[in-house]
């Protein structure tokens, strides 16, 4: 039986069928609640975060200056909810109503070209959360059907078979049991009661099956009970690279039917920056209700057993390392610390970007970005400010710890003719762990 | 009107009027936004200094990351001129205090003509560098509309007028200065009206909007344990 969120899911994705403009004015408008309106009417139109928007850096357009991006979300709010909106529309000052031609060319401002990393909140003067307004403004270009055809298509994959790209339960299931005969170990599927419940991206599933070896190893070595849901298990998000809640809640509520079908502790995010913050920060917000299990992001988790002494590290990979921070885990999910601390641990030769942290470019591929055909080739020249940071560091070898960053970097590195590894930290992690002595 | 009328129109109706503006515009537009609400974040925080993290916010975007201080060099150096020299302008010039004794009984030290001087001097710089950058920067240039320009323009204005009162309370070098001509002394006092009746409307409303936005987004980050 179909719910209310599954039949508002749906009807987002036929919005693509008829874009209306009226529609996404009026998303436009509801978005503007508080807090969203003061930082809209702060801005005084600096330009300052142009200069932190790589895709500004690399193309020049002054459209893509990221507060630009919010045009037709300010316009909506000014002509319907802003204080003096009345006034200025019986003066006949209330700017115009939007277009649907408008929509249209700020589709791409607004998906294209934006990540969602947050890069321009961290510079704005004015504090203002551009990043955060921009996944705003998503949500009215999705429900007024102007979200690129890409992502509408990728939702509805998601919504069908759970995954993005189509994925399903058999997928997973075969490469759990060639993980199984490459570790020897098992990897638990359903087990009621786990302290953990992993949820994986398609990208680990398809691109590196690794990390389920990769996985079983390092729970083993903590001494960790856990499980891989058979229903559930997909941590990528398109609603809310799309921005909609609605298919985002739809999604996110498997997940969450999972954990507490199994009655888990906590579920671990996986190396997968929006997966992260779709789970951990906007999940409760998008079911309108509080978990009963705790979040941490899988790094966050390996981090945590190393300080506890439960995962005993031993040697270190000699090659100069250096760590590419996910947005969304590391500037918009404040997990900076864990990282470094793990990379330190498992790298003799670790050494930091100009700007690492916070203030770290972005692969150019987060926020949907990396799933839009049209907008490859404006990601491939964005890369060129992390090429430059890269190289800076003379790293022979790249980590991160988001698969989808890991997919759009090699992507990115081949396409710029370069050679170098990129390596995903949990693996590598649990390459470096203490062999386990085997009992007698 | 003579001139003594238009002074005495500014000093009193006019005055009051712009401020009862100022100030019920002000809360309108504070008002009116905090009522458009919000929803409670359910998400579960990292830290719950969310206070502190509001300070810390409005604090920390004073002066840019050093990451980004290289390319924003220009426009964050020269807004500080501005800002510390209207402030200078307005609260350390002794006719300004003077007047707001008058009105309110308030009264605090000058600064030395000279130094104001010297702050009006770097204002008007300051200020026309700033609406180059924002006529010859494509960035600038293309967010820039109708209020920024106006609102450009009221705060220039009183600084403009106010030179041309000075100018003649001066004209006669060291002899004791002649009464004050009531007629630059009015519009003077006009422009500065004109700027407290744009204030709540307009751009320059970041003057108490920014307090908001920095504090909002300090929290929000604090909340996640990401830096400011």
């Amino acid at each position: 039986m179909s719910t209310p969120t599954s039949q508002s899911a749906r009807a987002v994705l036929d919005s693509i069928k008829a874009p209306d403009a009226s529609r996404a004015a009026r998303e436009f408008v509801a978005q503007a609640g508080r807090d969203a309106a003061f930082q809209l009417e702060a801005c005084v139109h600096c330009g300052q975060c142009a200069d932190a928007c790589h895709f500004h850096l690399v193309s020049r357009d002054p459209r893509h200056t990221p507060i630009y991006k919010l045009r037709p979300m300010l316009k909506a709010y000014e002509r319907e909810a802003a204080p003096f909106a009345s006034l200025k529309k019986l003066l006949g000052l209330a700017p115009p109503q939007l277009t649907a031609e408008e929509l249209h060319e700020w589709s791409e401002l607004v998906y294209d070209s934006c990540n969602l990393c947050g890069r321009c909140t961290l510079v704005c003067p004015m504090g203002i959360d551009i990043a955060g307004l921009v996944r705003r403004a998503r949500e009215a270009m999705v429900a007024g059907g102007f979200a690129p055809a890409d992502l509408y298509k990728a939702s509805e994959r998601a919504l069908e078979t759970g995954s993005p790209i189509g994925v399903r339960w058999p997928a997973l299931k075969r490469q759990i049991e060639l993980q199984e005969q490459d570790t020897g170990l098992q990897v638990p599927v359903d087990a009621e009661g786990a302290e953990y419940m992993v949820i994986l991206s398609s990208i680990e599933i398809m691109s590196f099956p690794e990390t389920i070896g990769a996985l079983a190893r390092i729970f083993r070595q903590a001494g960790a009970t856990w499980t891989i849901p058979s229903a559930g298990f997909e941590a990528t998000n398109v609603g809310v690279q799309i921005g909609s809640r609605d298919v985002a809640a739809q999604l996110l509520a498997r997940v969450v039917d999972a954990a507490e079908r199994l009655h888990v502790k906590c579920v671990i995010s996986p190396e997968c920056g929006h997966a992260y913050s779709a789970l951990r920060w906007e999940g409760p917000n998008l079911l309108g209700r509080r978990y009963a299990f705790e979040v941490v992001q899988i790094d966050e988790l390996l981090d945590r057993f190393v300080r506890e002494g439960r995962l005993r590290l031993r040697g270190k990979d000699a090659r100069r390392l250096t760590f590419h921070d996910p947005c969304q885990l590391v500037r918009r999910g404040g997990l900076n610390e864990a990282p470094r601390r793990l990379m330190d641990g498992v790298s003799a030769n670790h050494v930091e970007m100009p700007a690492a942290g916070a203030a770290n470019f972005c692969c150019g591929g987060g926020g949907g970005v990396s799933a839009i055909h049209r907008a490859e080739g404006l990601r491939f020249a964005a890369f060129e400010c992390k090429k430059q940071q890269v190289e800076a560091t003379g790293a022979e070898a790249l980590v991160t710890a988001c698969a989808n960053c890991r997919n759009v970097l090699e992507e990115a590195i081949d396409h710029a003719g370069m050679t170098l590894p990129v390596l995903g930290l949990t693996e590598l992690v649990a390459q470096y762990l203490e062999p386990e002595t085997r009992a007698a | 009107m003579t001139a003594m009328e238009l002074l005495e129109l500014a000093r009193g109706p006019a005055l009051w009027a712009s401020l009862a503006v100022l100030l019920a515009g002000s809360l309108w537009r504070v008002v009116a936004i905090l009522r458009l609400g919000t929803t409670p974040d359910l998400s579960e925080p990292r830290s719950t200094r969310l206070l502190g993290g509001a300070m810390r916010g409005i604090v920390a975007r004073m002066v840019p990351m050093k990451e980004f201080r290289s390319r924003t060099a220009l426009g964050f150096w020269n807004g500080y001129v501005y800002h510390v020299g209207l402030a200078v302008i307005v609260f350390g010039y002794l006719p300004h205090i003077q007047f707001v004794e008058r009105l309110t009984g308030l009264a605090w030290p000058r600064l030395p003509d000279p130094v104001v001087y010297i702050f009006v001097g770097l204002t008007f710089v300051s200020l026309f560098i700033a609406l180059m950058e924002r006529l010859t920067d494509p960035v600038r240039r293309l967010l820039s509309g109708f209020d920024d320009y106006f609102s450009w323009f009221v705060v220039v204005l009183p600084l403009v007028t106010g030179m041309i009162a000075i100018n003649q309370s001066y004209a006669s070098g060291a002899a004791p200065p002649p009464p004050l001509d009531p007629l630059p002394l009015a519009i003077h006092l006009l422009s500065v009206e004109l700027l407290f009746l744009w204030l709540p409307f307009g751009k320059l409303a970041h003057a108490f909007l920014v307090f908001a936005s920095r504090g909002i987004t300090g929290a929000a980050l604090t909340r996640k344990g990401a830096a400011l």
